[in-house]
């Protein structure tokens, strides 16, 4: 296939999936800033979620504070942040039209409906918290409706894993966010300095990667800061942890690898990061550092993506 | 002007044959159904987004073009008459493109002047002495067809460098299909749907000579920017084959490549829906970023074939549409069978004096317009707008050519008064191929939305129906 139309798939993927992430990301945060302060300590949350978003130097040359209000527009409808939700879905929208040949027409509707919605209904942003709630279930059932699709109507060929590659990526790069801002409540018991506070901390942490009712299946125990941090990273059945994305991912590359005959620098990068996963347990990696090892996995995921690129779409 | 010709209604109260049942069933029909189906028709256009943008409207980059639901019909005989006109107007162009580039055998015989070719700047001399495959240079044209009488087909216009619109007759009668099964169960329609598949067995006929046994053909795009990429992105779909920016090509050793995921991977046909002028920076203008750079070279040593070929601008336009008759004439010895709007030719001293003395009855187009853009409709515009084009002629008139205005025939249409006429128009899409020249038949109905108004372009206000051809 052409490179840029599996550039513009793995791209269309990421801005969908980041959308999602972002609509998450503003949820979990109006739910735990809802409590009375003394539940969840002095930490301003909506600075939390910028930092997970990545966008906290953009936002601080625009804004003072980092409130609801700011951070909402922001996130949400700023013309001004690259990837906020608006953004994201005009940028899917135009990668959409690029490859319309790539995509089957229950994609393409899912985009351009979404596109049309966000013109139509959400161009003056919302004035209600109810108005927001609408809104952010309309961008997450936007991307279920995609995801959905490309899953039942895509043919299995380069097309869908360049499409799923930009997914895993991008959700890997998310997940890893959350735990890079959040590490300080998700220490083992022994270091932990928190207290029954940070539950809601918690909480909110498995919200935005929907993963709240997995712990309990998983775990069948109260939530344990540990046991959070090993479902985000080493649990390979919670579709959004970091093992199971590089799973996928080297799935993939591997498809991609068969069907062209050749495998590459992206192969074997991915299938380092995944066995790095595979080999580790949550001792060592508290050991050696959650922090480290979550900065580390930020810059090899990234790294993939450019390798991807280099390989792939240029 | 005589009263239009309407292809309904025969004055007196009967109806012409093709609309008999359509008559009926709009009676059978609510004005309600009608009007409920309309808004279902402009949804189902928004969602597919078959869009277009109009260069300079900043509002609204992308438009729907309106739909008229009610379908224009022309009986089997009707349509034969034109298929047969058609081909041998297509013939006839490529066979004049042929000589223009090579013996200018027509020139030499003085049945078109010098000047109007070797001045215009759509003529390509790179085109000079250049081998086309099989001689075919025009492989797509859609030629602009009106009716002003029950006999005749005139042609309004031929469109031998990129015609668009050939994805709205498609989606048209998909959309019908969809919304109005009843009616199609009650006449005979013939079916369009073959033209992609006939489209692709035409442009991978006339592959160059290198080319394997199954050639690689992509169509070659401006981008999402450019008002007829719904149009793009729709065919190479249908066709299943690649659709390509220029950046996604490169010339290499004379040949034309793609960068795919799995490397480059040469192309042998181009169906290229880029201007001439953009198609190759090193060859047409520099500050183009849309082409190849070294397509040109590639296409010299007869490595890729371009669809339509580089130059054919020279048989549209407008200055040698006059002569067409007379090429007609010329190159096939048959009388043409569609006929030419009689046209004075501004140039020309006589033909300019009678024109300044008809301004008001006459519609004066620019010799290299399109889109309906910057020509004068003499009975519909006002002192001011003819003195100032009185004074543009005076200035240049081998710019302008002019036509009287002509009595276009009317489609029954639903406005919002219920049913009444509008003028209307058809373009025909006529593929050719190494071996034969079809066409679908039907094509695009262009229809002026507004009461009396004799635009139908779609930059400005025209709109569109779909175009039933029975099959008796």
């Amino acid at each position: 296939m052409l490179s840029r139309t599996a550039e513009n798939l793995y791209w269309l993927a990421r801005y969908v999936e980041r959308a999602e992430y972002l609509a998450r990301t503003i949820d979990a945060t109006l739910r735990v800033t809802a409590l009375p302060a003394a539940y969840i300590g002095k930490t301003n949350e909506w600075d939390s979620a910028l930092l997970t978003a990545g966008v906290a130097a953009g936002f601080y040359q625009a804004y003072e504070e980092a409130n609801e209000h700011n951070v909402v527009e922001y996130l949400s409808f700023s013309p001004n942040n690259p990837s906020s939700i608006r953004n994201c879905i005009e940028a899917a929208r135009l990668n959409s039209r690029s490859v319309r040949t790539a995509l089957t027409s229950e994609m393409w509707d899912t985009i351009n409906s979404a596109w049309i919605e966000l013109q139509a209904v959400w161009s003056k942003g919302t004035s209600t918290r109810e108005d927001l709630a609408k809104f952010l279930r309309f961008v997450q059932e936007t991307s279920l409706r995609f995801d959905g699709s490309a899953y039942r109507t895509m043919l299995r060929n380069d097309a869908y894993w360049f499409s799923r590659m930009g997914v895993h990526l991008e959700r890997a790069d998310n997940t890893a966010r959350i735990l890079d801002v959040k590490y300080h409540v998700l220490l083992p018991e022994e270091e932990h300095v928190g207290g029954p506070l940070d539950f809601y901390q918690w909480s909110s942490i498995l919200r935005s990667v929907s993963a709240l009712t997995a712990y309990h299946w998983v775990y069948r125990e109260t939530l344990k800061p540990w046991l959070i941090a090993d479902l985000l990273i080493l649990n390979d059945t919670l579709p959004r942890s970091l093992a199971s994305c590089y799973g996928n991912l080297v799935r993939n590359l591997d498809q991609i690898g068969v069907a062209y005959g050749r495998q590459g620098p992206a192969q074997r990068h991915a299938r380092g990061i995944r066995n790095r996963l595979e080999h580790s347990n949550m001792n060592d990696i508290f050991q050696h550092g959650v922090h480290e090892f979550i900065q580390e996995f930020i810059t090899d995921n990234s790294r993939l993506g450019e390798i991807i690129t280099k390989q792939y779409l240029i | 002007m005589a009263a239009a010709f309407d292809e309904m209604n025969i004055p007196g109260g009967d109806l012409r044959p093709a609309y008999q049942e359509l008559a009926r069933w709009l009676k059978e029909t609510p004005p309600e159904a009608l009007e409920y189906r309309r808004q279902e028709a402009e949804l189902l256009f928004r969602r597919i987004g078959i869009t277009f943008a109009v260069y300079g409207d900043s509002e609204s980059t992308e438009r729907l073009i309106p739909f008229d639901v009610i379908p224009r019909i022309m009986s089997g005989k009707e349509w034969a008459l034109l298929e047969k006109g058609l081909k041998q107007r297509v013939r006839a162009l490529n066979m004049f493109l042929r000589d223009i580039y090579h013996g200018r055998e027509i020139l030499r015989a003085e049945i078109v002047p010098d000047d109007l070719i070797f001045q215009n700047p759509v003529f390509r001399p790179e085109m000079n002495g250049q081998q086309v495959p099989h001689d075919v240079y025009v492989h797509i044209a859609g030629i602009d067809i009106v009716r002003v009488d029950a006999e005749d087909f005139i042609v309004l216009e031929d469109n031998a460098r990129t015609p668009s619109g050939v994805s709205y007759m498609l989606e048209n009668r998909e959309i019908m299909m969809r919304l109005f099964p009843d009616l199609f169960a009650r006449h005979k329609v013939a079916p369009v749907e073959r033209y992609p598949d006939e489209l692709l067995a035409a442009l991978r006929s006339v592959a160059p000579q290198g080319a394997s046994g199954e050639p690689t053909v992509a169509l070659l795009t401006p981008g999402v920017y450019n008002s007829a990429y719904y149009e793009h992105s729709f065919l190479a779909d249908k066709l299943g084959i690649e659709l390509v920016e220029g950046r996604d090509l490169i010339v290499k050793n004379n040949e034309v490549f793609m960068r795919t995921t799995e490397g480059l991977k040469r192309v042998d046909v181009i169906y290229r829906r880029v201007d001439d002028d953009f198609l190759d920076p090193l060859t047409f203008r520099p500050d183009s970023v849309l082409g190849v750079p070294g397509l040109m070279s590639a296409y010299a040593a007869g490595n890729i074939t371009l669809a339509n070929a580089v130059g054919t601008g020279i048989a549209d336009d407008k200055a040698i549409y006059s002569y067409m008759p007379d090429i007609v004439k010329f190159y096939l010895g048959e009388e043409p069978i569609l006929k030419n709007v009689p046209t004075w030719r501004c140039r020309e001293p006589k033909d300019l004096a009678y024109v300044l003395d008809n301004l008001s009855e006459l519609v004066v187009k620019e010799v290299h317009g399109s889109g309906g853009y910057g020509m004068l409709i003499g009975p519909a515009a006002t002192k001011a707008t003819i003195e100032a084009f009185r004074d543009k002629l005076k200035r240049e008139p081998e710019g302008f050519i002019a036509q009287p205005t002509l009595a276009l025939s009317t489609c029954p249409t639903c406005t919002e008064s219920g049913l009444a006429p509008r003028h209307v128009d058809l373009r025909p899409f006529v593929l050719t191929g190494s071996k034969s020249t079809t066409i679908v038949p039907g094509g695009l109905t262009r229809v002026a939305l507004k009461e009396g108004s004799l635009v139908v372009n779609s930059s400005q206000g025209g709109g569109t129906k779909d175009t039933w051809i029975l099959d008796e």
